[in-house]
């Protein structure tokens, strides 16, 4: 049998050891009439059997293609030893480190990721991760809920809509309020936030970038905010920290991102990486897991889960949160790849990103018909473009010349029916780039 | 041993630059930029291999020992599926492109292995349908109790409170909670067992619901289980199965059968996925026929031609709970190591893991209180309640057990037996490593009584001693800045 240890010898004699004469005498707790008949499942098959049969699974997909799809899940190259490292097994087979003398590998590396997460953001505090930005950016919600005492919610559109139907679905059950602004010329709108804001509103939520690329700084938006009170939680991609403005420089509370691009695989959708960073003394209204140096008593220094009265396993319903398992081991791939790539590689690759994201904003808007959807504003490496037919239409076509050409915006925004949404990463070529361009040229 | 950021040398670098190929250079706006680099660690790789596998030297997995934590089912994680989830047909997928005009036809792999799945769980455990879309089991609890909410709201119930034994995880009453529910909490009789009285006493027509594991915390299967679910039934609450201990029951009975309407499983522990030190997880749900309509989006349905698509659109459902398709990844590894196992192989891994439950049991029964006097599941709990006379509590032998080359099982949990010490053994490990584990406890528990000291200053082989977690929480250091 796959996987199981024990000779029919062995189980005889430890079955004769507790009394028994037969494994059925195992189960004798379950009433006969509970017993479930012989499930209608394929009998084992051998290891190369499964590999075979999941291969030709995986040669069902199309993975060759040239791809500009982004929106907040992004192809970059993974160095070799990210990968070498997480697949150390003393890393991958542990759980979580409930006992810290034998777990201070994960330990240490989970505070060196919050330290990270610290120095990208520039803010005081990070927690060991949760599962994706999604329900990252719902949780810090759930925070600022907490620390306000209030009930409303602004969260501008510009933020990934994927995300905002995540955040609407969780605080259906709630009385909370959750204001929807509308963004103007790909950025958040400041008026109509300002109109929303009220002394009951307990944060304003954004994103940088937004979700169509253009590059914001929200000093003057968490200035609104803290005037009446609110927190500001800002939604990053953490490959453009290595360029651009950080939270905290924009005095964000909160800040919550997706960790994919750190060296994760795009997976089909998972397992990611949420990650989370505020200010100091928000920590204890923070969620999930978080490490703190400690030492023994002849002083050594190590690590240990800290602040656990925050945590499900003490406060139970009225813990900060019901996360348990989070994605430990994506954060501590993130935390190999940012170390290897440096605080020189990491700031050369963000610019890589975006010259080609700016080369390819020029390329295209030389191909007839071919607008910029929000002129005038800067972008990191997405931007959105307007199409002369519906973008759904162009897609398809490049889709069979084996081209992915970008994510239609009319998916989320109805009258957005001719944007596409191009993302460029140092993976993407100039001959890529070109290509995008001709074939774009050949159709339209 | 030193942070990362500590060994940083200006200057140094690991990757190189890849030249941009274009002649364009993006000048953003300075005001929009960071004003200086993020104080990343610089570094060869050399430098971070050697970090790295520095800290591996200090941590434990169940490939470096026996790793008997109680309700977290540490059993052995196949390689083959590590291999499967590395494959470029599934690992450069991007998640959006089934989305696209034309993209679902390029990932009917990836729906089939999704597709698969779904039938594979149904099976195992009598339900009507599966999503794949929590991402951990705890987020699974919560899945489901946001489906026993619209359940109830589009039945026009009024339901305001869900029950949970006082013995379940501390995510059950959390994730009642987050989905808007009050939370009830039923004792346990002296058996481990919920206390039927005080059940049936508690049940009103606001009651959504009961949670329950099964086998319990404690390890034991509850005969009683179908009229507890016939009474929360009668007060139309719904029975939501938390699939943390299904481990005990794979292929002898379903919790479908057994009355339960809402399932989460934890593919990281039943089916073998790694912990990764804490996560990722993936945290499936299965519902009966009638929260059919509830699941949450997307789900992977067959079109008449037998190809799949994405229904991004049932009118009932509770909406998006996760960005994509759950950790695809992760139910990947679970999928191959079903079809390892096989009808046979999941018998043979349920038997396997009672039978060295209550092998533990049995030979350890004289050295520790046992707070129930019944053969177990999959898991046994004792109490170190004779030790703690002595002045040595679960947590030293804890750490007595380090020394000895183990991992601790989980120790003060269930919180309803004192000084608790809860051993899942699960079925991947043979006799020799549990006669080893027991002559461990056996001498553990002599030295209890003869020389308490020698255990109380454990662990004496690890590269920290027991660290002072109240002062850590006290001053909380908590990044390198």
């Amino acid at each position: 049998m796959p996987f199981i240890a024990n000779t029919d010898a062995q189980r005889r004699e430890m079955l004769e050891a507790i009394g028994l004469s037969s494994p059925d005498d195992l189960f004798r707790d379950i009433p006969p009439e509970l017993r479930c008949r012989e499930l209608k499942l394929p009998g084992g098959l051998s290891e190369q059997e499964v590999h075979a049969h999941l291969a030709a699974l995986a040669d069902h997909n199309t993975t060759g293609l040239v791809s500009f799809l982004g929106g907040g899940i992004y192809d970059h190259f993974i160095p070799a030893a990210v990968e070498a490292i997480a697949s150390r097994s003393e890393f991958y087979t542990a759980y979580t480190p409930y006992q810290p003398e034998i777990s201070q590998g994960n330990l240490q590396a989970i505070f060196e990721f919050q330290s990270a997460i610290c120095r990208l953001t520039e803010m005081e505090v990070a927690n060991a991760s949760l599962y994706d930005g999604g329900t990252a950016l719902y949780e810090a919600i759930m925070m600022a809920l907490r620390v306000t005492g209030r009930n409303r919610v602004i969260v501008d559109d510009s933020v990934s809509p994927i995300y905002r139907t995540m955040i609407r679905s969780y605080t259906r059950n709630f009385g909370i309020e959750l204001v929807e602004t509308l963004s103007g010329q790909g950025l958040p709108d400041r008026e109509a936030i300002r109109r929303q804001l009220n002394d009951q509103t307990a944060a304003v939520v954004v994103q940088n970038p937004t979700f169509f690329g253009c590059v914001d700084d929200a000093t003057d938006i968490g200035e609104m905010a803290h005037a009446r009170g609110a927190l500001l939680i800002v939604s990053v991609y953490p490959i453009s920290l290595g360029l651009l403005k950080t939270p905290g420089a924009m005095a964000a509370d909160i800040v919550t991102g997706e960790g994919q691009s750190l060296g994760l695989p795009l997976s089909f959708g998972g397992p990611y990486l949420g990650f989370m960073a505020s200010r100091k003394a928000l920590v204890h209204r923070m969620p999930g897991r978080i490490v703190g140096r400690a030492a023994d008593s002849q002083g050594r220094k190590g690590f240990v889960l800290t602040l656990q009265a925050r945590e499900q396993h003490i406060r139970r319903e009225k813990a900060t949160s019901n996360i348990c398992t989070n994605e430990a081991l994506c954060a501590l791939t993130a935390l190999v790849y940012l170390s290897l790539l440096g605080k020189q590689g990491l700031r050369e690759l963000a610019q890589t990103c975006a010259d080609k994201a700016f080369y390819a904003q020029r390329r295209l808007l030389k191909v007839p018909g071919v607008t910029l959807r929000f002129p005038g504003r800067w972008y990191f490496n997405e931007l959105v473009v307007d199409l002369p037919l519906p973008a759904d239409k162009v897609i398809r076509k490049l889709l069979q010349r084996g081209m992915a050409a970008g994510f239609p915006l009319v998916r989320y925004w109805p009258e957005m029916d001719h944007s596409l949404l191009i993302a460029v990463t140092e993976k993407r070529t100039k001959k890529d780039i070109d290509l995008l361009a001709h074939l774009l040229e050949a159709i339209l | 041993m030193k942070l990362i950021f500590e060994k940083s040398m200006p200057g140094r670098r690991a990757v190189q630059r890849v030249p941009s190929g274009v002649r364009a250079s993006a000048r953003i706006k300075p005001k929009l930029l960071r004003e200086r680099p993020a104080e990343l660690p610089e570094l060869s790789e050399l430098d971070v291999v050697r970090h790295f596998t520095g800290l591996s030297r200090h941590n434990y997995g169940v490939d470096t020992g026996f790793y008997p934590l109680g309700s977290c089912t540490m059993k052995y994680n196949p390689k083959a599926n590590e291999r499967i989830a590395r494959l470029p047909g599934f690992a450069d997928l991007h998640p959006l492109l089934p989305q696209l005009p034309g993209g679902e036809m390029m990932v009917q792999g990836a729906l089939a292995v999704l597709h698969e799945m779904d039938r594979l769980l149904r099976e195992i455990c009598g339900m009507a349908a599966f999503t794949m879309q929590p991402l951990a089991g705890a987020h699974g609890e919560l899945a489901g109790a946001m489906i026993i909410a619209a359940y109830h709201r589009d039945k026009g119930n009024r339901k305001t409170t869900i029950l949970i034994p006082d013995s379940a995880h501390g995510t059950n009453p959390a994730s009642a909670a987050i989905a808007g529910y009050q939370v009830k909490s039923i004792p346990s009789s002296a058996d481990g067992e919920i206390d039927f009285d005080q059940l049936a006493e508690a049940l009103n027509d606001e009651v959504a619901g009961l949670m329950l594991t099964c086998p319990n915390t404690f390890g034991l299967f509850n005969p009683r289980i179908k009229e507890i679910a016939d009474e929360v039934h009668g007060v139309d609450g719904l029975m939501y199965y938390d699939g943390a201990n299904l481990n005990a029951l794979l292929g002898r009975c379903r919790p479908g059968d057994l009355g339960f309407d809402i399932v989460h499983l934890n593919l990281h522990k039943t089916f073998a996925t790694p912990h990764g030190g804490g996560g990722p997880g993936a945290g499936p749900v299965g519902v009966v026929e009638k929260l059919v309509p509830y699941l949450p989006i997307s789900l992977v349905r067959e079109r008449p031609d037998g190809s799949l698509y994405l229904d991004y659109d049932p009118p009932k459902s509770i909406g998006y709970i996760a960005p994509f398709y759950g950790n695809f990844a992760v139910i990947l590894r679970a999928y191959a190591y079903i079809l390892m196992l096989g009808r046979d192989g999941l018998l043979r891994a349920s038997e396997n893991a009672v039978l060295n439950a209550n092998y533990l049991l049995d030979r350890l029964k004289p050295y520790f209180d046992v707070p129930v006097g019944r053969p177990c599941m999959h898991e046994c709990v004792f109490s170190a309640s004779r030790q703690a006379k002595k002045g040595v509590r679960a947590m030293d032998i804890a750490k007595a057990l380090i020394d000895r080359g183990f991992h601790p099982p989980t120790v003060y949990f269930p919180l309803t037996v004192p000084e608790a010490i809860m051993i899942e053994p699960t079925e991947t490990e043979s006799k020799e490593t549990l006669d080893e584990f027991i002559a461990a406890l056996v001498e553990i528990a002599r030295l209890a009584e003869e020389d308490p000291e020698a255990i109380k200053s454990c662990p004496k082989t690890t590269p920290v001693g027991r660290l002072d977690e109240v002062a850590a929480a006290r001053k909380p250091d908590l990044a390198s800045l």
